[in-house]
């Protein structure tokens, strides 16, 4: 079973998996590079760090890198984890 | 038969903090600055690329980019180069795809976007000591048997797979390149499955990566402690432009005055002594002695771009920075100007928004640049007493810190009435890769200061030198009259122009010799010093040249005055190669004017009220 979820609602530590990115819901120059920085439907990733004050930006890893964004970005990922 | 290439241009092109520079310095023995965050190079550097078989290859270092679709000012710079579109270039013969051998999923494909326009490539698989490290094996012969490209594995930093390549290359480059296939175009989530087949296929063990770089990371990036850990380092770095450049600075300052004793001793009085004695030596030697200063300052800046933290420091900052209509990735090119305003708003390139790296650029000169450090020290020197607050902190580096945090919460106050008026437009998001963190190398940091030092000792040679024996000159003649009744220097060509600024700057305290310092501080601000440095020197006896211009400042002008003029160089524009490359980077007069006349007004009015507030209350 796996349930669709958030970036920003994952726990420290928690692998999730992309399950569906939202490219309607950003300009088309951003979603490629969102893809050129390995956001990609199934592949792994892991909420590392939330920003001081407020939790935004994120710090993402995402495969082998790591990639801030920020939390109204990352809400067009849809993830899931084996749960 | 194939005709071999006399002198073949070869591009390094690969995502950012592959290690293009690092390469490209190893390769040419040049000494490019190299840094750990995207957008260090910003511009194409070209080196000779001695080859095995005696050809001299043209190597181009460009821009990282993460594709052939530019985002950017400095990521299209690289398009260009590859495509062939750059104005007075000469076609690419063959490319170098340099891929961080810990990220091949993601560099992989930017190398099959490159593969796809037909020109001769070779992959350079650069970090693969850390790959190693991380117990990553990657098989690189499969590589290229996948790929159809020579692959060879590289360490830029220690000089690794130099020899190989150099051999590839002259192996590859036989014939004149093909033309450049068709477009470029391609499915970016098509080329990214494919790079992560390719890469699970290639690597034969999968180490845990970058665990001590991620335990860093829970430190920098914690809710709490980052943003303290911040603001130490910050903290610490102005801190130690003043303690630990003490001693230095005395010695400089000490080599200084005996010159101007030995001189004046040695030499007839005359013309010919004031210009050595107090043109050049007054003048100059004033500034030369913040070489230490600058060094320090530098050596901090270095270290921070060169170790990952400065994505660190945008990402805690990015919050902030939206507050005032910017992202966290504008914060970079602003810690730079820290430095230097010039290499600040080049860096600006890396911002993909017109609006925001217009702003960007309108407020980097807000950020307390490495000239104004002379004119602070001199003040603050004077006018501040050295004695500690809290048993270990300085009481002069913790005005100075104060400086820097007023000219920074300007340059917020700043970019957000500019958000609202003239840059008016949407933000764009904050999305940036954060490399993993390195140590600074040394030989990159040395290279760095050395560089710096030349330079700064240049523009001291230079136009410091140039503009201070022209002021003294025009501080010199024409000689009062006989019989006159007022200092000499108010009968000269300066004299008087510092007489008639004087109406427009006594509002807010300043005297005339500060007015016409401000003028010659128009060719570099450090002139400004270099020029009150000359004017007292020229007013004083030989005896009152021992004790410098910090005794000198202290004994006329009042503190309000003083702290009025640390007030107007936190916001003060004098600076030509700010305009200039301003200029450059908006392409017109425009947006420099905009800049002078914005900044005056807002050091006019920092600097009145400061006079005014300290009037009424000390």
């Amino acid at each position: 079973m796996s349930t669709p979820h958030l970036i920003e609602r994952l726990r420290p530590g928690e692998v999730a998996v992309i399950a569906a990115i939202d490219r309607a819901g950003l300009d088309p120059q951003t979603a490629e590079r969102l893809h050129e920085l390995g956001f990609d439907e199934g592949v792994d990733v892991e909420l590392l760090h939330r920003a001081p004050f407020g939790g935004d930006p994120l710090a993402v890893r995402v495969g082998n890198m790591v990639v801030a964004l920020r939390c109204q970005m990352a809400r067009l990922i849809e993830v899931e984890t084996a749960a | 038969m194939t005709v071999a290439i006399a002198q073949p241009v070869v591009a390094l092109v690969g995502n950012p903090n592959a290690g293009k520079t690092s390469l490209f310095n190893a390769l040419t023995g040049s000494r490019q600055k190299v840094g750990n965050y995207p957008g260090v190079t910003v511009e194409r550097k070209a080196g000779k690329l001695p080859l095995p078989d005696g050809r001299i290859a043209d190597l181009i270092d460009l821009p990282g980019t993460y594709s052939l679709t530019p985002r950017s000012p400095d990521e299209a710079v690289t398009r260009d180069a590859v495509l062939g579109h750059l104005q007075g270039e000469r076609r690419l013969d063959a490319i170098v795809a340099v891929i961080d051998a810990t990220n091949l999923r993601n560099h992989l494909r930017f190398v099959l976007e490159l593969r796809r326009l037909g020109l001769p490539m070779i992959v350079a698989l650069n970090m693969v000591d850390l790959a190693e490290r991380d117990g990553t094996k990657i098989d690189a012969a499969a590589l290229a048997e996948i790929l159809g490209v020579p692959v060879i594995a590289t360490v830029a930093v220690r000089r690794r797979g130099l020899v190989e390549l150099g051999a590839q290359l002259a192996a590859t480059l036989t014939g004149p390149a093909p033309a450049i296939a068709a477009s470029p175009e391609a499915d970016v989530r098509l080329l990214q499955r494919e790079a992560r087949m390719i890469a699970n296929t290639v690597t034969l063990a999968q180490g845990a990566q970058r665990r001590w770089s991620q335990r860093l990371d829970r430190l920098a990036l914690h809710p709490v402690l980052g943003p303290l850990l911040l603001g130490l380092l910050l903290f610490c770095m102005f801190q130690a432009v003043y303690a630990a450049a003490k001693a230095p600075m005395g010695w400089l300052a000490g080599l200084v005055t005996q010159a101007q004793d030995a001189l004046g001793a040695g030499m007839a009085a005359g013309p010919w002594r004031s210009l050595l004695v107090d043109g050049v030596l007054g003048g100059v030697g004033a500034v030369v002695v913040f070489l230490p200063q600058i060094l320090i300052l530098f050596f901090f800046i270095l270290c921070l771009e060169q170790s990952g933290y400065m994505v660190r420091a945008a990402f805690l900052m990015d919050r902030l920075m939206a507050r005032v209509g910017l992202n966290g990735r504008a914060f970079i090119p602003l810690i730079s100007s820290f430095a230097c305003a010039v290499p600040g708003i080049m860096a600006t390139r890396t911002i993909d928004s017109p609006n925001d790296r217009l702003t960007t650029i309108l407020i980097a000169p807000l950020m307390t640049c490495s000239a104004r450090l002379p004119v602070y020290a001199v003040i603050i020197g004077a006018f501040i007493p050295d004695r500690p607050v809290l048993g270990v902190l300085g009481l002069q580096g913790l005005v100075l810190f104060a400086l820097y945090i007023v000219g920074v919460l300007g340059a917020l106050v700043a970019a957000w009435a500019l958000r609202h008026s003239v840059t008016k437009g949407a933000s764009p998001t904050f999305l940036m890769e954060m490399p993993k963190y390195q140590w600074p190398a040394p030989r990159d940091i040395g290279i760095g200061l050395y560089q710096r030092a030349k330079a700064f000792i240049s523009r001291a040679g230079g136009i410091i030198l140039i503009s201070t024996v022209a002021l003294w000159a025009m501080a010199t003649w024409p000689k009062p009259p006989v019989g006159a009744d007022r200092p000499a220097l108010e009968y000269s060509i300066a004299g008087q122009i510092g007489l008639a600024l004087e109406p427009v700057f006594r509002p807010i305290g300043f005297n005339k010799e500060i007015a016409l310092a401000l003028v010659p501080g128009m060719a570099a601000r450090e002139v400004a010093v270099a020029a009150l440095g000359t004017v007292y020197s020229l007013q004083g006896t030989d005896a009152d040249h021992a004790e410098g211009l910090i005794e000198r400042l202290r004994g006329t002008w009042p503190l309000p005055t003083a702290l009025a003029f640390l007030a107007w160089f936190v916001f003060a524009p004098q600076c030509i190669s700010t305009l200039a490359v301003t200029r450059r980077e908006t392409g017109g007069w425009k947006w420099p004017a905009f800049m002078f006349a914005y900044l005056f007004a807002a050091a006019y009015v920092a600097a009145g009220l400061t006079y005014w507030t300290a009037r009424a209350l000390l």
